[in-house]
């Protein structure tokens, strides 16, 4: 693709200064404009203009550029190429294919490679499925791919177009750049239609209209799924120092979660954990699809020693590639490590362009951008008309661990499901480190419905119990550390022990485990049932002055805190069993204090 | 011919401003030669605005003025040559010999900035590295391309645990063919550069050591060049060479430092106790550079040290760091106080890649067992100091009574260890399950019962 465009006059390089680079003779060139930068041909964006002066991001390594040095306009905003070729693929923070990349460079990216993207040469078998006369609104679907094996990409009229069809080619093999369909509109002017269009990363891909969120977004996450659900099409944010484990929650979250389509953002990470998702993912097989999980991934890396200038894009490069499957219909689930390394960015910037800085050193407008990220999130009709949704799951990095600190308190302003990570947890290795008093989610409520529906009736209110007996828990815990243990009356001291088995055998949850890792929502609601019926029979035996060390079973207290393990998720009849046992070792216990 | 200059309009720290410049590219090496002596210093051009340029010098500027010394660009980016002779030599933090030796000849030259790895290329690490010290190879185990830092604080004995590790870790698998030392200093006195040199020579790796050494007196801005020369010489034994590099650097605190004075030298707005706003990126882009390609032999584990200030793991140095490090190994007052060597306090402590490089086949299968379980009981040893702290140990019911046993003996026995004391993977191992004994056993709620069949100490 020539990113030239013919007639366009070109600025000229006026100062560098690291990513940021200024440039004269700029007067056709419009605001947020892609160019090329310098003979090397960088790839940069227009972020302010003043007069026939410009500045500009620029997306690769300024070392080498030269005042003088030519800067050509692009004539188009920042865009990507939205196409089947996605999937399974890892982009780099303004959509171009790594793989390629290494093709043209093995181990290091060098600057200068130029605008690549999704590949334009591979033949897609095309089911197209309008015929002549067909009117298209803005959208809609006129034909279908099959990406991968389990995504059928469906081929979307893009959102600013619409007219009656007066050309279509027969079902065959085409490439992303083949014209397969014509359109006319009402003013006689004909479009041409293929597989992939593009589209702005800073502008919302439009939908018909927002609706209501009530269906979970299930990640086999007990903490998640039952204390803290988040809801299809909702927000979500991971603070955490470093350490906690948000990265560990995020691979979680994109390899389990009930989402058809997973985009997953290293924002300003580590490469080796971008390295270990395309050696991992192609492993694991997902349960819905019985096929690899890569099948409907696709991955974003700008890893924390590439560009910064990208960075800050790779955001909008996710969203709006969430926001193309979406409008298939699909529910997409984007996850963003870290969306602190992107504010960075944003303050990284605005320090080169000396705008006056709010709290420490972050632009004023960073709350803002925080907000139209949060908002790109939602449940919706599509364009096309059918039901479809991104939910956004994004890290947060706080320095020093302390979560009252610009961005941290800014999503928190924005999202609807806050999982706090704790330091202390995490020392103890209680992971997920997901502290149960400082998390919570604003969708219990509307997503209580479901899981009287879906799960059972009480599952809410059981939820709400355990989750109480955890807060009175960590009073007692207050005292304990005044006073000792022995002194606590005897019921208290059972709530000690049974918060203990929600803590170590319930919340704690092994990603390495192949049968912990992933959770059925019937196993979950069962444990923390079973956890439940433990503590109502021993409040029986209390009533009977029989005291907590009585209760406390050795055995069956052991086998609580390893049900996870022994019991196999798809065959729940072990935790029958720990009922039975509870039921045979109390009779005979209560019948010694009966008398 | 490239033009030269005369004129300095300004001086403000490690940098100066001159103008009127044509033809000069962002990054380009310029030399700074003073009239009088002939002397010649280098800098590198940071900031061009029109024709002004801004020139971070790596020497001195004191002295510096108009009109007594030419500024010549040198047409170059900041490069190096690249050699295998490289191995045995010390040089300064911009590359030049300092000890005596010839200059390094070499048509491959490589730019100390280097380029970030494409994640396709990288190979994920699961090599385990046994350095001979329990609790890091039990509890925090280092996997070779790992870049693991040690968070330490002023006087305790990093250099110590770093120089141990250099003398037991075996990272290559031909120990001597295939395995080098890149050792930079940073900002150091010169007692722990010749406390390092002795031990190279101890451990009889100095022919396989390549030194790059910035003094504490040395000039701040030669800091932020040392550890890139060094890296660069690690990229290429490991990447071109194929060899097996451990890269140790100290310490990374007085790097912050450097760049922080930097920083407000050009007048940047600051973050957090006024470090740069790009320290992450900044750091990143050495941290990084550890790691191990895909389809090909040779690695970089990477082991920097710093010290927290004010044992602050909070503090934007240590903080930074950890975000972008694969784990860390603390060392703590407290033990060190109490004489035990190496202090390392094993809670705060991770290694985030030693989940893929231990268990059945690499150390043993009830690795991460051992592991899961000596850090649950030892965060409760820390809940039951507290709690005897209010009420005093002879008030903590038995159960707690054990577990303050086991700490100290945890502490004694497993932490606590020789200078020359070496232990493999299965001698640690053993010592942490008959630590573990020293509990009941329904505490010990992380082990499997097959594992307990297994390897639970028989009473004798
Ligand atoms: N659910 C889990 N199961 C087992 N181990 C876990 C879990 N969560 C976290 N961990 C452990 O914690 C370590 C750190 O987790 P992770 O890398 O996700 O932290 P992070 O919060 O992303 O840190 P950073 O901000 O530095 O990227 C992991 O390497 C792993 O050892
Ligand atoms: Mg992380």
């Amino acid at each position: 693709m020539a990113i030239m465009e013919e007639n366009k006059i070109n600025g000229m390089i006026s100062a560098i200064n690291g990513p940021v680079i200024k440039g004269k003779n700029m007067t056709t060139f419009k605001m947020r404009e892609m160019v090329t930068v310098g003979d090397k041909r960088l790839i940069g964006e227009v972020i302010v203009l003043e007069g026939d002066m410009g500045t500009i991001q620029v997306y690769e390594e300024t070392e080498g550029l030269k005042i003088g040095e030519k800067i050509t306009p692009t004539g188009k905003p920042l865009s990507l190429k939205l196409g089947p070729g996605m999937l399974k693929n890892m982009f780099d923070g303004i959509q171009r294919p790594l793989e390629k990349i290494q093709e043209l460079s093995p181990i290091f990216i060098p600057e200068g490679i130029g605008l690549l993207s999704i590949d334009d040469q591979k033949q897609w078998p095309t089911t197209l499925t309008v015929r002549p006369g067909d009117v298209l609104l803005a959208g809609s679907i006129f034909g279908t791919v099959q990406e991968t094996e389990v995504i059928q990409n469906r081929l979307l009229v893009p959102p600013n177009l619409s007219g009656t069809v007066i050309e279509v080619v027969p079902n065959g093999s085409y490439t992303i750049e083949d014209v397969l369909v014509r359109i006319q509109d009402g003013k006689n002017q004909v479009y041409e239609l293929k597989m992939a269009h593009e589209w702005p990363v800073r502008t919302p891909r439009p939908n018909a209209y927002r609706r209501e969120t009530l269906v979970p977004l299930i990640t086999g996450q007990r903490v998640i799924d039952i204390f803290f659900p988040i809801a299809k099409g909702g927000t979500a944010a991971i603070p955490g120092g470093f350490g906690t484990g948000k990265t560990m929650t995020q691979h979680q979250l994109a390899k389990w979660s009930d989402a058809d389509i997973i985009v997953y953002i290293g924002c300003g990470e580590r490469g080796n954990e971008m390295t270990e998702v395309i050696e991992d993912f192609p492993k694991l097989i997902d349960p819905r699809s019985g096929k690899s999980i890569m099948e409907r991934t696709v991955l974003i890396a700008n890893t924390s020693n590439m560009p910064v200038a990208a960075r800050e894009a790779s955001i909008y490069t996710g969203i709006t590639i969430a926001e193309y499957y979406r409008d298939m219909g699909y529910a997409v689930a984007m996850m963003a490590d870290s969306t602190s390394r992107w504010a960075e960015a944003l303050r990284e910037i605005s320090g080169r362009l000396e705008e006056m800085p709010a709290e420490e050193g972050y632009p004023a407008y960073l709350p803002s951008r925080i907000a139209e990220f949060y908002e790109r999130a939602g449940s919706v009709e599509t364009l096309g008309g059918d039901d479809a949704s991104i939910t956004i799951i994004g890290a947060v990095s706080p320095a020093g661990g302390d979560f009252s600190e610009p961005v941290t308190e800014n999503t928190k302003r924005f999202v609807n499901v806050f999982l706090a990570l704790d330091k202390s947890l995490a020392y103890a290795r209680h992971y997920p480190a997901i502290n149960w008093l400082e998390s919570y989610s604003g969708y219990i409520k509307i997503l209580s419905d479901w899981y009287e529906d879906n799960v059972a009736e009480d599952c809410i209110s059981l939820r709400n119990k355990m989750l109480e007996l955890l807060y009175e828990e960590n009073k007692l815990q207050e005292m304990v550390m005044l006073v000792g243990e022995d002194v606590l009356p005897d019921d208290q001291r059972w709530v000690l022990e049974i918060a203990k088995i929600i803590k170590v055998g319930y919340l704690q949850q092994n990603a390495y485990n192949k049968d912990d890792t992933y959770v059925p929502l019937e196993k979950q609601y069962a444990m923390l049932k079973a956890i439940e019926y433990l503590y109502e029979r021993g409040r029986e035996g209390l009533k009977l002055g029989i005291p907590t060390s009585q209760l406390k079973d050795l055995d069956i207290f052991s086998q609580f805190i390893k049900m996870k393990y022994t019991v196999p998720n798809d065959d729940l009849s072990g935790i029958d069993r720990l009922k039975e046992e509870i039921d045979q070792h109390y009779e005979v216990l209560f019948k010694k204090y009966e008398n | 011919m490239k033009k030269e200059y005369l004129k300095i309009d300004k001086v403000v720290g490690p940098l100066i401003q001159i103008s009127d410049v044509d033809d000069v590219f962002y990054g380009e090496v310029v030399d700074i030669v003073e009239i009088s002596t002939g002397k010649v210093k280098k800098g590198k051009v940071i900031k061009i605005e029109e024709k002004n340029v801004i020139i971070q010098v790596f020497q001195n500027t004191a002295g510096l003025a108009a009109g007594n010394s030419i500024i010549k660009f040198t047409g170059e980016s900041f490069n190096l040559p690249m050699s295998l002779d490289l191995q045995g030599r010390i040089f300064n933090g911009i590359g030049e010999p300092i000890d005596n030796g010839s200059d390094i000849f070499s048509l491959v030259e490589a730019n100390i900035n280097g380029r970030p790895i494409n994640p396709m290329s990288r190979e994920y690490p699961r090599n385990f590295i046994q350095t001979g010290i329990s609790s890091i190879d039990t509890l925090a185990t280092l996997i070779r391309g790992q870049k693991l830092p040690i968070f330490s604080g002023n006087g305790l004995p990093h250099n110590e645990l770093a120089a141990q590790i250099v003398k037991q870790a075996r990272l290559g698998d031909n120990v001597h063919e295939d395995f080098a030392v890149v050792f930079a200093a940073i900002g150091v006195k010169h007692d722990d550069e010749k406390f390092f040199r002795k031990s190279f020579d101890d451990a009889n790796v100095m022919d396989r050591v390549v030194m790059f050494v910035n003094y504490a007196d040395d000039p701040i801005a030669e800091r932020i060049t040392t550890p890139r020369c060094a890296l660069t010489a690690a990229e290429y034994l490991a990447f071109e060479k194929h060899m097996h590099i451990l890269v140790v650097m100290t310490d990374i605190t007085s790097y912050c430092e450097a760049l922080r004075e930097i920083s407000s030298a050009r007048e940047e707005v600051p973050s957090r106790k006024g470090y740069p706003g790009y320290m992450y990126s900044d750091l990143a882009s050495l941290y990084e550079r550890a790691g191990m390609l895909k389809d090909q032999a040779g690695s970089i584990t990477f082991l920097p040290i710093l010290t927290m200030p004010n044992d602050d793991i909070t503090h934007p140095i240590p903080d930074l760091t950890g975000y972008i490090t694969e784990g860390q190994i603390v060392l703590g007052r407290d033990l060190f106080q109490r004489s035990i060597y190496p202090p390392v306090a094993i809670l705060p402590s991770l290694s985030r890649l030693m989940k893929d490089g231990i268990g059945d086949g690499f150390t043993r299968e009830d690795h991460a067992e051992v592991a899961n379980q000596l850090f649950a009981s030892y965060s409760k040893v820390q809940e039951v100091r507290d709690l005897s702290q209010i009420i005093g140990e002879e008030d903590l019911s038995p159960t707690d009574k054990k577990y303050m046993a086991f700490g100290r003996a945890f502490e004694a026995k497993f932490l606590n260890q020789g200078f020359d004391e070496s232990r493999n993977i299965i001698q640690s191992l053993d010592l942490g399950w008959r630590l573990l004994a020293l509990l009941p056993l329904t505490e010990l709620d992380r082990l499997s019962p097959e594992n307990i069949t297994k390897y639970f100490p028989k009473e004798s």
